[in-house]
């Protein structure tokens, strides 16, 4: 170990930090990551890890960071008091990262000058690649065992149970006995090392807890895929795109599991991988249109191409679920970078007189949730339900509260007219508002020899689907999506409030992937004696709530994961909020949003209103 | 008002299928086409192949894009669902709603511009996919709800009405289904019902994708000396290779045919495919002969019709997919969800402690 400046302490916390390593894509490391975040939750202690990685297969810097948090804090909190510095590219600015006090742990093999360290961190050299040359002679295997030593002498310095690694390791390859040995020998290799060289544990160490307690650890695109399968999805329609791609893989392996008929072994369900993203999308409206479920899985420069059916379905009055799990763009810009900028792109989604309805998922149990929930708002409003996760929350793993499902619910299917009705003489009008909350009812093509067919088109036509353009049939169309839209209010999900321990003028409103980063932040400003009321909103178009919390306050933070903050314009737009009253705080690097940064922000803002005494903060 | 009803009136004596419907009964809308549009005799084809084969019409789904040849479905077939979509996206939604119900015909409209020029991209892989379904290009090489600009089926050297020359190479669908594994094609001409109306039954009764690329002049945009497309240049340069009879399991056969003049094909549903040579030479299951003959002819100016090609074994995206019989529209709740046991289940593979 290192010998520091005497004028700042080396950090003490148990079960409470931030790790980040810092490795080169495409070298193996996303195992060996994820493997030491398992054995962080295999001793019962909340992690949430992030992979922030480049748009390239092999070579770039990539950079996996973890939250440790008995508290359960599992948004992304800000700095970073263990760099575990894998990456020669990237050296100077992780070794710069790391907290005053903090630690960086390195590859010693090749000495680097004392230029290249700081004096008031503690350095922990293993030489990673010395030991592999020597017990190993294959590269690959170099390589791949470098990184499971680095997780062995990680378990050493930071007290983890050694035993849970193992457990680890042999269930991960079970049945591959030979691979168990290998990987174990590596581990230990790292681990005795670490032990005869350092003081272990150090000043950071995990602590045995119970703190994961039931959660589950999965990430939102495999949830939104099981959410489709217990939805009722049949028809899956896609193009490949970052980050959305695993929706759809997920949603085909769980079909696999759960729809292959066992008498035959063929399938209840049909994914095409169509030629791009307006060929899925239609496959999705023909497929609604002809009483399937039917979705899509896609990211911005899908949502793009799609603009002009995504009309075609809100006048044909279409269902559709399309889960657009947001990034940067467009172009080769930004793909593996996470974002929450497609609300007004989603919002207004195609040229004419159109508003969507959009979901809000804040983790993959609200995927898992809305994801199914999603096809019946599609069959009840008979419209395209936009489900609006992000990368953060798409592609990494989080831990969530399990899944549940009530048997007793049956899917709403909404108003469709069927042949006995049609028989009875019952009147069909397919735009027709018979029940004033201007849904109409739908036959679903083949239902009746003579009775309840009809031509869908886009405007053109009167309230029986005949061909008008007659200005008074096109009027009562467009008041009659409005009355719609004012139906779907009360069925998107409701948002949540959150109330300070302290009376305040002051709210935040944020949704998606910010929530648990915000979670930490209101406990932040709260430690400083700053309270705020917090709501997080669920659904568009906005319930009443959302309008009556903005009302309560004086002026209400929106906290977004963008760089115009379309949640604000939405509100003002839609809510007819005054300006004025609605603060930004925008986080729009391509990184997750920061408890940090939020509770930061917030302050600075408040300090400047001079409401309260605040302590500046250190925003990362 | 714009939507025109037809009168609803029948003598005693109109004939009726097997399943007592008349060809009223498939009737839709009253045209608001151009008089003497080759579009009109399309939809009259159509009319008459449903009639023949007992469809019932409310069994027939009709989907189309944007142009006049995709308004037409509005005047055929009124008792079955229809879906104008957007343009050059008819294959999408086609694909999409054979996907929901495997059990209904499908029947994709479609134009030059809709498939040809937008729709080219959509057009193809439908093909390549193997949908069931039959699409049908109105194809007159021009744009006529926008007055007269070329498609890209406009051959190199026609001029248009207003005397431009067309310079760009033009598009054969019926060759492009060929090479993109279409496995029933022909070419046929609005003029001429007698080849049309066999090979519209031909493809109904076909499984997987059938193309029919119908030469259907533009009376008023491309009718005149100087353009390919035209009712005078198409009779003069149409080589038909064969002439087709559809025959069901149930007719009895009555025509006979001199001896080695005709070639006889089964398809996957029992309908049987009698073709009349004309072309002695031609073979309608040899898929490379059948783009050699097309490009050979094309160079000569002429226009090659009938049944170009058919795989009577073909297959179709649901038959690749191993998709269930039963209509996935059809699947209930109960086959459906996993139910609450499965998921906690999943709940106990997905800890971590």
């Amino acid at each position: 170990m290192s010998t520091m400046s005497t004028t700042t302490a080396a950090i003490q916390a148990s079960n409470d930090f931030v790790i980040k390593f810092a490795n080169v894509n495409g070298s193996g490391s996303a195992s060996a990551n994820e493997l030491f975040a398992r054995a962080i939750m295999g001793m019962g202690v909340p992690v949430a890890p992030r992979n922030i990685f480049p748009s390239n297969i092999q070579g770039l810097p990539t950079w996996y960071e973890m939250r440790v948090s008995e508290a359960g804090w599992l948004g992304r909190r800000g700095g970073c008091e263990l760099m575990v510095a894998m990456n020669p590219q990237s050296w100077d600015r992780d070794v710069a990262e790391v907290a005053p006090g903090g630690y960086l742990f390195y590859d010693s093999t090749k000495v680097l000058p004392r230029s290249r360290f700081r004096e008031d961190i503690t350095v922990l050299g293993v030489p990673l690649t010395e030991i592999c040359n020597r017990e190993y002679t294959d590269p690959r295997q170099r390589q791949l065992f470098k990184n499971i030593m680095y997780v062995g002498a990680l378990t050493a310095l930071l007290g983890i149970d050694l035993g849970v690694v193992d457990g680890l390791i042999a269930d991960q390859f079970r049945g591959k006995d030979k691979l168990i040995g290998a990987n174990i020998n590596a581990l230990k290799l790292g681990y005795t090392y670490a032990s005869d060289h350092f003081a272990c544990p150090i000043g950071l160490r995990i602590e045995r807890s119970n703190g994961v307690g039931e959660r589950i650890f999965i990430n939102g695109n495999d949830a939104c895929g099981l959410g489709a399968v217990y939805g009722g999805a049949t028809v899956a329609a896609w193009y490949p795109i970052t980050p959305s791609t695993s929706v759809i893989e997920a949603f085909s392996s769980y079909c696999r599991k759960f729809r292959t008929d066992p008498d035959n072994g063929m399938a209840r369900y049909a994914v095409v991988q169509a030629e791009d993203e307006l060929a899925s999308i239609g496959m999705v409206i023909g497929a609604s249109w002809n009483g399937a479920r039917a979705f899509t899985a896609t990211s911005g420069p899908g949502i793009s191409l799609m603009q002009e059916f995504f009309g075609l379905a809100y006048f044909a009055e279409v269902p559709a679920v399309i889960f657009n799990v947001q990034r940067g763009g467009p172009s080769t810009g930004m793909p593996t970078r996470t974002q929450q900028s497609d609300l007004i792109a989603c919002a207004y989604a195609s040229h004419g007189d159109t508003k969507h309805v959009l979901l809000f998922p804040e983790d993959p149990y609200e995927c898992f949730k809305f994801g199914a929930q999603a096809f019946d708002l599609a069959d009840r409003l008979q419209t395209p339900i936009f489900v609006l996760l992000d990368l953060d929350m798409g592609m990494n793993d989080h831990l969530c509260q399990p899944f549940d499902w009530d048997d007793q619910r049956l899917y709403d299917r909404g108003k469709i007219m069927t042949a006995e009705e049609l028989e009875a003489g019952k009147n069909f009008g397919r735009y027709l508002d018979v029940d004033g909350d201007g849904i109409p009812y739908r036959t679903i093509p083949g239902t009746h020899p003579s009775k309840g067919a009809f031509f869908s088109r886009g405007t053109t036509r009167n309230a029986y689907a005949k061909y008008s353009e007659t200005g008074t049939d096109y009027i009562y169309n467009m008041e009659r999506l409005r009355r719609k839209f004012e139906t779907a209010k009360k069925m998107v999900p409701a948002p949540v409030a959150k109330r300070a321990a302290q009376p305040s003028r002051f709210g935040a409103i944020y949704y998606g992937s910010t929530s648990p980063a915000m979670a930490e932040a209101l406990v932040q400003l709260a430690a400083q004696g700053i309270h705020v009321n917090s709501l997080r909103v669920r659904g568009f178009p906005f319930a009443d709530e959302v309008v009556d919390f903005i009302n309560e306050h004086d002026a209400v933070f929106v906290v977004e994961q963008n760089e115009s903050g379309q949640l604000r314009m939405l509100l003002i737009n839609e809510a007819e909020i005054d300006p004025k009253r609605l603060i930004r705080v925008l986080h729009y690097d391509g990184t997750p949003i920061t408890a940090r940064f939020i509770s930061g922000m917030i302050a600075d803002a408040l300090s400047a209103r001079q409401v309260t005494p605040v302590r500046k903060q250190v925003a990362s | 008002m714009t939507f025109l009803a037809k009168p609803n009136l029948l003598r005693p004596d109109t004939p009726r299928n097997t399943l007592g419907y008349t060809r009223r009964d498939y009737e839709g809308a009253i045209s608001t086409l151009c008089a003497g549009c080759g579009h009109d005799s399309i939809s009259a084809a159509v009319v008459q192949a449903c009639f023949d084969l007992d469809i019932e019409p409310h069994r027939v789904a009709k989907l189309s894009g944007i142009g006049c040849s995709s308004k037409t479905p509005d005047y055929f077939l009124g008792a079955s669902h229809g879906f104008n979509t957007t343009h050059g996206r008819m294959p999408s939604v086609l694909t999409g709603a054979a996907l929901a119900n495997r059990e209904l015909i499908y029947l994709g409209v479609s134009g030059d511009g809709d498939s040809a020029s937008i729709g080219i991209g959509q057009f193809a892989h439908a093909m390549r996919r193997g949908v069931n379904m039959t699409y049908l290009v109105e194809n007159n090489g021009v744009y006529g709800l926008t007055k007269g600009q070329f498609s890209a089926t406009a051959d190199r050297g026609s001029k248009s009405k207003r005397g431009v020359v067309n310079s760009e190479t033009p598009i054969d669908l019926a060759a492009l289904a060929l090479q993109l594994g279409a496995t029933y094609v022909a070419r046929s001409f609005s003029g001429d019902k007698e080849q049309l109306i066999p090979l519209i039954k031909g493809a109904l009764r076909h499984l997987g994708s059938a193309l029919i690329d119908v030469i259907s002049p533009c009376v008023t945009f491309n009718n005149h000396a100087g353009s390919t497309k035209s009712y005078d240049f198409v009779r003069e340069h149409n080589d038909a290779v064969n002439r087709l009879d559809v025959i069901l399991p149930r007719d009895k056969i009555s025509a006979s045919y001199p001896p080695g003049s005709l070639r006889r094909i089964v398809q996957h549903d029992g309908s049987v495919l009698h073709l009349r040579k004309i072309d002695k030479d031609y073979d309608p299951s040899d898929r490379v002969g059948a783009m050699n003959y097309l490009q050979e002819r094309h160079v000569l100016g002429e226009i090659v019709t009938g049944l170009l090609y058919v795989d009577s074994s073909a297959e179709d995206l649901h038959r690749h997919l191993n998709t269930v019989e039963m209509p996935l529209n059809k699947l209930q709740d109960d086959t459906l969800c996993p139910g609450s046991k499965a998921l906690e289940a999943l709940n106990a593979s997905l800890r971590s402690s």
